[in-house]
């Protein structure tokens, strides 16, 4: 696996999809040549004490050869601060950061997102796509509501993708959860990419089960360090005692490794 | 050593450091985490994450919660036990030029005397550090720490069975901490390193419920360094072995508080998480702050807070 390091990031563009969805665009040439899909980076949102800790960002996006992306939605204030950043600003990051998705080529594949769980399935599209014989794939993505889906969307349907999409409000796609959009598929066994909200990961990987599709998951918890010092990222192994470590044996986990509570 | 490059050594008991700029144990792995971020041959020492004999896999989730300038952990003592840190991860300090600090923790008395004989026979164990904040199981749960008999009693065994120096990492959570760092001197401890976390709590008034799953965690970070500060300096003054100063320190102006308030060397704890280059910083800042002041070597600052 490649190191981690430590960047001073430059923005070079910032987004915003909604009220609250945020996109960042950093020059950080060290970790867009290493990164892959599935990983993630530690972003000090402040040079400051409060709020003291980085935060983690699955890694949305590589542009070109040295630009990263983060996608996230403002739900207390280091996100705060970082939604109103401004290009040219330095951010401090280290990463990339933990293992990512396992790539196969073998069968026909789903992406499943779930809201800001989207974030780290367009990176994986994008490298999918890059293979010589682009497999099969199929991707299914939900949030709230249209606003929070369409840009998402379009980005996945530029490479060619298949899109289907869900809504809790009806407004965008199929008028409910993005799990019930497996119920409309063709009964061949896939390979699911997952990440969303942890009620929406544990549904999809029961039915993954039921369907006996392999699954990853990408997990997402409070994390001190994101390099496996603080140990603070514990999640309940499937089998066995004990914890596994979201940030260094994860965040991508097949789904039979880790407990759903 | 070059013309004008201020002598930074330390010294603790018989172990001599570079530097006197430490790792925190539970915040810097073992060390081999940080490898690829920080060059660890430049720090003083690293001491790392607490061992118990057997493996611990620690407290459920949530266990770390942000607080203001600082954080909250209830890890719940996880590692991988002394013999898996033996053959896993000891060998990685054969390829730095570092000391290595084990930290250790147990249950019993028994059980920190059975660690320390067995680190013993490990050279590349420089010294050991005993955390003696944890529950003492036939005491009813009441932290070694917090008693000065039992504080003591396990400084007596573990310097019994370990010929290095022996530094005893005490609880903040007392109502004096002087009395605490008397008994482990007087049990034979080549030095004390203060302050482990202070026990807090964080709530949730949404859901009305504990932000840890563990309800009370160790606080750590900026937001204790004043309450470090005053405690480094009440106990430098109340024994003769060196004080390693511990809390909150994330700069080398934050690290020249501490030996002026009477420490000898400086651990940095919760610093390496969000800034994982903080003790190599430390480390260049000192020397910088001893060449502006004049200073010919760090020893001279040590206590030299004027009243």
């Amino acid at each position: 696996m490649d190191q981690p390091g430590q960047e001073n990031a430059t923005i070079t563009r910032t987004e915003q999809l909604t009220p609250d969805i945020f996109r960042i665009t950093v020059r950080a040439p060290g970790i867009a040549q290493a990164a892959r899909p599935g990983q993630f980076v530690m972003v000090r949102v402040a040079d400051a004490y409060d709020p003291l800790l980085r935060r983690p960002f699955s890694i949305h996006q590589v542009i070109g050869p040295d630009q990263v992306q983060i996608l996230f939605k403002v739900v207390g204030k280091g996100t705060g601060i970082l939604a109103r950043a401004t290009v040219g600003r330095e951010l401090d990051l280290v990463g990339p950061l933990g293992r990512g998705f396992h790539i196969t080529r073998q069968q026909p594949l789903c992406l499943i997102g779930g809201g800001m769980g989207i974030a780290p399935l367009l990176f994986l599209a994008q490298r999918l796509c890059q293979v010589p014989e682009k497999p099969e794939i199929l991707v299914l993505v939900g949030a709230g509501t249209r606003s929070e889906l369409l840009a998402l969307a379009r980005d996945l349907e530029q490479l060619g993708l298949a899109v289907r999409t869900a809504t809790d409000d009806g407004s965008l796609g199929h008028h409910g959860l993005v799990g019930d959009l497996l119920a409309g598929l063709d009964r061949r066994a896939r390979q699911a990419y997952v990440c969303g909200p942890y009620p929406m990961m544990r549904a999809v990987a029961g039915q993954c089960r039921v369907l006996g599709w392999s699954c990853e998951v990408s997990l997402e918890t409070m994390m001190a360090c994101g390099l496996g010092a603080c140990l603070g990222c514990a999640v309940p192994r499937g089998q066995g005692d004990g914890y596994l470590h979201v940030c260094k044996h994860g965040p991508v986990f097949d789904a039979q490794e880790v407990a759903w509570r | 050593m070059a013309i004008g490059q201020p002598d930074l050594t330390a010294r603790i008991g018989s172990l001599i450091l570079k530097n006197p700029v430490l790792t925190a144990s539970g915040t810097f792995g073992y060390g081999e985490e940080f490898a690829a971020l920080v060059n660890l041959d430049r720090l003083g020492a690293v001491v790392v994450k607490g061992i118990s004999l057997k493996a611990r896999s620690g407290n459920p989730m949530p266990r770390v919660v942000e607080t203001a300038c600082g954080m909250l952990n209830a890890i719940g003592l996880e590692n991988v036990g002394a013999e898996r840190f033996i053959t896993e991860k000891l060998p990685f300090f054969q390829k730095i030029r570092t000391p290595l600090v084990a930290n250790i923790l147990g249950d019993s008395v028994a059980e920190y005397r059975t660690l320390a004989r067995r680190l013993e026979r490990e050279s590349l164990v420089a010294a050991l550090e005993v955390n003696i904040s944890c529950p003492n199981v036939k005491k009813g749960g009441v932290a070694f720490g917090i008693d000065p008999d039992t504080a003591r009693a396990v400084t007596e065994a573990v310097r019994k069975e370990f010929t290095r120096p022996v530094i005893v990492k005490l609880s903040p959570n007392v109502t004096d901490i002087t009395v605490i760092a008397r008994a482990v001197e007087a049990g034979g401890a080549d030095a004390v390193s203060l302050i482990n976390t202070l026990l807090g709590m964080a709530i949730d008034g949404e859901t009305r419920q504990p932000r840890l799953a563990n309800i009370v965690g160790g606080l750590s970070g900026p937001a204790i360094k004043p309450v470090a500060l005053r405690m480094v300096w009440q106990v430098a003054r109340a024994v003769r072995i060196p004080v390693i100063g511990i809390g909150g320190i994330t700069t080398a102006a934050d690290a020249v508080e501490f030996l002026l308030a009477g420490a000898t060397a400086v651990q940095v704890g919760t610093a390496n998480f969000f800034s994982p280059r903080a003790s190599e910083e430390v480390v260049d800042g000192l020397a910088a702050y001893l060449r502006k002041q004049g200073l010919e070597s760090v020893g001279e600052l040590i206590g030299g807070l004027i009243l």
